[in-house]
């Protein structure tokens, strides 16, 4: 049972850790993304959305080999210290980029859906760009961008090929709750398994019900 | 109050605005069918677009040349504005709207006003005079389109702006309200002397409210005067313009 509790507070903190790790950079580019015009746009578009549509053990492998001692972060990795592959810092790492795409379309979305008219009166009310942001787009986009943190969270909490990959399975260290379902099964420890299966399903559920709720808010906000 | 307009041009794919135009008065009238540049222009003047070439200034003041790189930006202008819909925003109460922009314009750059109204701009005459009192604590969500707009007007106002831009106030109010909103913008502009550039397709208008007219149409400017010469005779340019959209007999 200590287990099934570490390895449950395991992977909220690591989805918790991994979903606060994009945060800032995916409500950025979300904005970016909504808002401006740059040279580049679609391919970062692209980028973006790899891990949603790639096979997630190859995104693991990719960050392998990016993380590993002799990838090109290798270098820099050893010269600071941070021994990241094999680590729960891999288990984030894997859980924050498989969550990227969820949380950077759904603020582009929200961001979108903030009518500019209401920025640009802001700014002939004497408002800077930084102000207009936090007191009129950021309020505004809220809900829709908390939706999307719960379902980045989701996502992390359910990540398993790439963290298989660039963390591997390591009792006490980087096993989450996926990572513990397969492992369980493949022992034919069933009822663990079902155990943890109840846990991830209850989570994931009270996820999708939480972004739902907040999502059917802001579309009765916009409607008036 | 005297703005300047000298050889702006701006285009978007399928639409190009280019004109100089000099108005002098305390409210100015745009007047043109849809689509005659009229926003456009009101958003070039709020620093809300950048011209492609030319310059605009008030009074003195440069607020945007292209010749030399000046473009001042919108919250610098002192240049309020009031689009047709209100614009209110919809997170905050009516009193937090109201607030929002109090006193910035003028506290930021430190110009005196040179408004020569009888009235300050306060929060309480604001409120007094634009008959909003009772709204203070209600959720803009919740207003009738005519309270819409004399919010959105007292806004504006409370910004200390050295000009208003008012693009279609009243298009989206009914005949009662837009009775009940139209001698507020008298007001505005005799009580607290702000001065007004007034966007409509409504000549009636004009002859309440503005000394002089400009009339647009694809993003042209082919008159300026005042209301009684573009509307009154009947070969006028504004005339033809209201004409045709009347349907009025020639």
């Amino acid at each position: 049972m200590d287990a099934t509790i570490h390895i449950t507070l395991f992977s909220l903190g690591v989805a918790a850790l991994g979903t606060l790790l994009i945060l800032p950079g995916g409500v950025a580019l979300g904005w970016l993304l909504a808002r401006k015009c740059w040279y580049g746009k679609a391919l970062v578009e692209t980028f973006v959305a790899l891990p949603l549509v790639m096979p997630p053990v190859a995104t693991g492998l990719i960050l392998l080999k990016l993380l590993g001692r002799r990838g090109p972060l290798g270098p820099f990795l050893e010269a600071v210290g941070a021994d990241i592959v094999f680590t729960w810092k891999a288990v984030v790492i894997a859980a924050a980029v498989m969550a990227i795409p969820l949380l950077v379309r759904n603020a582009r979305v929200a961001f979108e859906e903030v009518p500019e008219r209401l920025e640009q009166v802001a700014r002939t009310l004497g408002a800077g760009p930084w102000r207009v942001f936090f007191t009129i787009t950021l309020p505004l986009a809220s809900r829709g961008l908390c939706a999307g943190v719960v379902l980045a969270f989701a996502r992390a909490l359910g990540e398993f090929g790439a963290t298989a990959m660039v963390a591997g399975f390591i009792p006490g260290e980087t096993v989450t709750l996926s990572l513990g379902i397969y492992h369980k099964v493949q022992l034919g420890r069933d009822t663990e398994a079902f155990l943890l299966l109840a846990i991830s399903a209850s989570l994931a559920f009270g996820a999708v019900i939480l972004s739902e709720l907040l999502l059917r808010k802001r579309r009765l906000a916009h409607n008036g | 109050m005297k703005l300047n307009l000298s050889s702006l041009h701006w285009h978007a794919s399928a639409f190009s605005l280019k004109l100089s135009i000099e108005l002098e008065g305390r409210a100015i009238g745009l007047f043109g069918n849809s689509g005659a540049g009229k926003t456009t222009l009101i958003e070039l003047i709020a620093g809300l677009r950048r011209p492609d070439a030319g310059a605009i200034s008030l009074d003195q003041t440069v607020l945007s040349n292209t010749a030399d790189g000046r473009f001042v930006p919108p919250e610098l202008r002192e240049v309020g504005y009031v689009p047709q819909d209100g614009a209110l925003f919809p997170h905050l109460n009516v009193y937090a709207n109201l607030v929002y922009g109090v006193g910035r314009c003028s506290r930021r750059n430190g110009v005196e006003s040179t408004r020569t109204g009888k009235i300050p701009i306060t929060l309480e005459s604001i409120i007094e005079r634009l008959d909003i009192a009772a709204l203070l604590q209600r959720q803009v969500t919740h207003l009738s389109g005519g309270e819409r707009q004399r919010v959105s007007l007292a806004r504006a106002l409370l910004a200390s702006p050295r000009l208003l831009l008012l693009d279609e106030p009243l298009s989206s109010l009914d005949a009662d309200h837009k009775d009940a909103v139209f001698p507020l913008l008298q007001r505005i502009r005799d009580d607290f002397g702000v001065p007004l550039v007034y966007v409509s397709h409504a000549p009636e208008d004009f002859f309440a409210l503005c000394d002089r007219v400009a009339v647009l149409s694809e993003g042209r400017c082919l008159a300026a005067g005042a209301p009684a010469e573009i509307f009154a005779a009947r070969p006028s340019i504004g005339y033809r313009l209201a004409a045709n959209r009347f349907n009025a007999p020639e």
